[in-house]
């Protein structure tokens, strides 16, 4: 296939996509079952983004950062205090006398924004703790996410903060197209950056840091251009995510919120961007929809299915996730990214590999024994 | 000494807090020191702990009770090690790491999902739940029993860490991994071992700890965790004295804020001095030097 014809594939794709979004978006109505559907796209693309940013730093650059809620918090808040119409303050910031900011930005300036704040931070962040190693990396960068969250929280803040209350009544959007379009203008950027020559030294970085110092790199350069891009597209998302919501508060943007999307990172593949995308949908489809069946009681004729009540879709769900961390280490995707031809050869092989379903794990076993030999 | 006075409720509670921290730290230190792995799941071992505390004194009396859940948390822990570590022995440490994590992810839903999400209340525990005056300030008698039990729990575990056949094994694992698995040391049964321990201090460090804060919530180990850890790394990984030390001081620092009015910046001031201490000294108070080598 030449690159002419891959690339008009891709934007008729596209395009299409967009297409049957815009037009399923009219057609179905709000209270039918299927608007689910638009919950899942909207909070995947977001999540997607998110993902991807994070795997830019954890998967390409191979340092364990686990900020990711922390820059997140700093973009939905951004967004949002920027965003909240003059006359609406006084309700909002109503233990604060309306709060100190008393003009609104329009939508794209604030979201940008969002996302420099979101990267300002990291750069002042990344300072100290870029200079730590893998796991002490992790525990510091979680740390400063934690930090981050007091100081939103604090009540002498709150005139621009609004403390620990919630911020409300900023603008939103109207159709599920705004976080699509958004988010995939945001992963292109990304991914053109993975593509270039920093990218390439990001990978050189994450393969062997002693090598890639001698090779020329600038550790240190390389390390902090990475965490800086990467917290901007978070806090994108986090913007996007407070869009979502509607409303936002401090409190839940915790460390659980960062392990969410090193799990959607791990199941998709460290290092690969489509399939952090991939498993951002899945992760959210199954939490926001097909699981739901777990959490209602159940009766088949007048048998009644044990287990089943609220909550027990996230135990499956996270049983479901623990598997795939300890038998597929690699995830959906590996380090591999999505082509034309590797589509069109998976389908060629599919009948294939549904024959040799049974065999896989066998396989899988003896793959592994020869590759710790 | 007006100082002293004004805030010795803070103080008592400090300590108190400081030792419970302990317990939990010197899981993590263990772990830590042997695997090289934070096991974040650690903090939620703690919280299943309390929440078994709750049941358990439904089902049975309570002389039963906390043995049977000191009993079931290190079941607990060594089963955890057995499925969700050893699989990985050889896989790279950032999979270990977020096997933990999904471990921790895995617990605290299954928390979710038994108590419904409702807060459940700890049962009182005669004796350590009454109430005592020290020094002219009201407090619980666990605030006075939890630092005398933790520095007995950690002579103990000297003695053994020094002068049992186990526990040179396990210095020798801690030291050199490799090495040790080469001169015989069944590492599987040490590393077993080693999470045996920390979930029976986790199980004692729980009941102390819910007596004093009663609410045990699916989230309520997560927090408590992350500041053992900090304990451990402020003291210097993989050493067991220093642990607690840093425990008692993070306990300390973190109530005398809370005195001083400052509470939204409790949590924040234990991560501020992690990212201190690792900045500045990275090996923590006792910690041995670490030579990468290439």
């Amino acid at each position: 296939m030449t690159k002419q014809k891959k690339w008009l594939l891709s934007c008729i794709a596209i395009a299409a996509f967009l297409a049957i979004v815009y037009v399923l978006e009219a057609t179905i109505p709000k209270s039918s079952q299927w608007s689910m559907l638009f919950t899942v796209l909207e909070k995947g693309s977001i999540y997607a983004l998110v993902a991807v940013s994070m795997n830019l730093v954890n998967g390409f650059t191979g340092l364990f950062s686990l900020g990711q809620a922390g820059f997140m918090l700093i973009g939905a808040y951004s967004y949002a205090i920027f965003t909240i119409p003059v006359a609406q303050r006084a309700a909002v910031y109503q233990y604060f006398d309306g709060g100190l900011i008393q003009f609104t930005l329009p939508v794209f300036v604030s979201i940008l924004i969002a996302g420099i704040v979101a990267a300002v931070f990291a750069f002042l962040i990344g300072l100290p703790v870029l200079r730590l190693k893998s796991d002490y990396l992790a525990i510091a960068t979680l740390g400063f996410a934690e930090i981050i969250r007091a100081i939103f929280q604090w009540n002498t803040l709150g005139p621009i903060t609004n403390g620990s209350n919630l911020l409300r009544k900023f603008a939103t959007y109207q159709s599920a197209l705004f976080p699509i379009i958004a988010c995939g203008i945001c992963i292109a950027i990304i991914c053109l950056l993975i593509n270039s020559s920093y990218g390439r030294a990001f990978k050189a970085i994450r393969e062997d840091e002693i090598a890639a110092e001698a090779m020329g790199i600038n550790l240190f350069k390389h390390k902090q251009m990475s965490f800086v891009i990467s917290s901007f597209f978070a806090g994108i998302g986090g913007a996007l995510l407070a869009m979502f919501q509607t409303t936002i508060q401090a409190s839940a943007f915790k460390a659980a919120m960062t392990y969410e999307f090193l799990l959607i990172v791990v199941i998709g593949g460290m290092g690969s961007v489509t399939g952090s995308i991939i498993a951002s949908y899945l992760f959210i489809a199954c939490r926001e929809w097909w699981l739901r069946f777990l959490d209602s009681e159940a009766y088949i004729g007048d048998f009644k299915v044990p287990l089943l009540r609220a909550g027990f879709r996230n135990v499956v769900f996270a049983i479901i996730i623990m598997v795939i961390v300890l038998f597929y280490r690699q995830g959906i995707m590996g380090t591999r990214e999505f082509s034309w031809e590797g589509l069109l050869r998976w389908f060629r092989n599919l009948p294939k590999n549904i024959k040799n379903l049974p065999n896989m794990f066998k396989r899988k076993r003896k793959k592994e024994a020869q590759i710790n030999e | 000494m007006d100082f002293l006075r004004d805030n010795l409720p803070y103080i008592l509670a400090g300590i108190s807090v400081g030792g419970q921290y302990a317990l939990i730290a010197i899981g993590y230190t263990m772990v830590y020191g042997i695997l090289r792995l934070i096991n974040f799941a650690h903090g939620d071992m703690f919280m299943i702990a309390g929440l078994m505390g709750v049941y358990a004194v439904t089902w049975m009396p309570l002389y039963a009770a906390i043995p049977f859940v000191i009993v079931f948390t290190v079941i607990l822990g060594f089963a955890i090690e057995r499925v969700a570590y050893k699989p990985l022995r050889s896989a790279p440490r950032m999979s270990v790491m977020i096997s933990a994590i999904g471990v921790s992810y895995l617990l605290q839903n299954a928390a979710l999902y038994i108590t419904g999400g409702l807060t459940k209340t700890y049962p009182n525990i005669p004796w350590i739940s009454e109430t005592i005056k020290v020094f002219g300030a009201t407090t619980k008698m666990v605030t006075v029993v939890t630092p005398i039990l933790t520095i007995v729990l950690l002579v103990i575990l000297s003695l053994l860490i020094k002068y049992t056949k186990m526990g040179m094994a396990m210095r020798a694992v801690s030291r050199d991994f490799e090495t040790s698995t080469l001169m015989g040391i069944k590492i599987d049964s040490v590393i077993s071992i080693t999470f045996i321990i920390g979930s029976f201090l986790a199980a004692i460090g729980s009941v102390l700890y819910f007596t004093n804060y009663t609410g045990v919530m699916p989230t309520a180990g997560a927090m408590p965790g992350l500041k053992a850890f900090v304990a451990a790394v402020f003291g210097g990984i993989g050493s067991i004295p220093g642990a607690v030390i840093g425990a008692f001081i993070i306990g300390l620092c973190e109530n005398i804020i809370k005195g001083l009015g400052w509470t939204t910046f409790s949590d924040a001031f234990t991560f501020a001095l992690l990212i201190i201490i690792l900045i500045v000294k990275p090996t923590g108070l006792f910690g041995e030097k670490n030579i990468d080598k290439v």
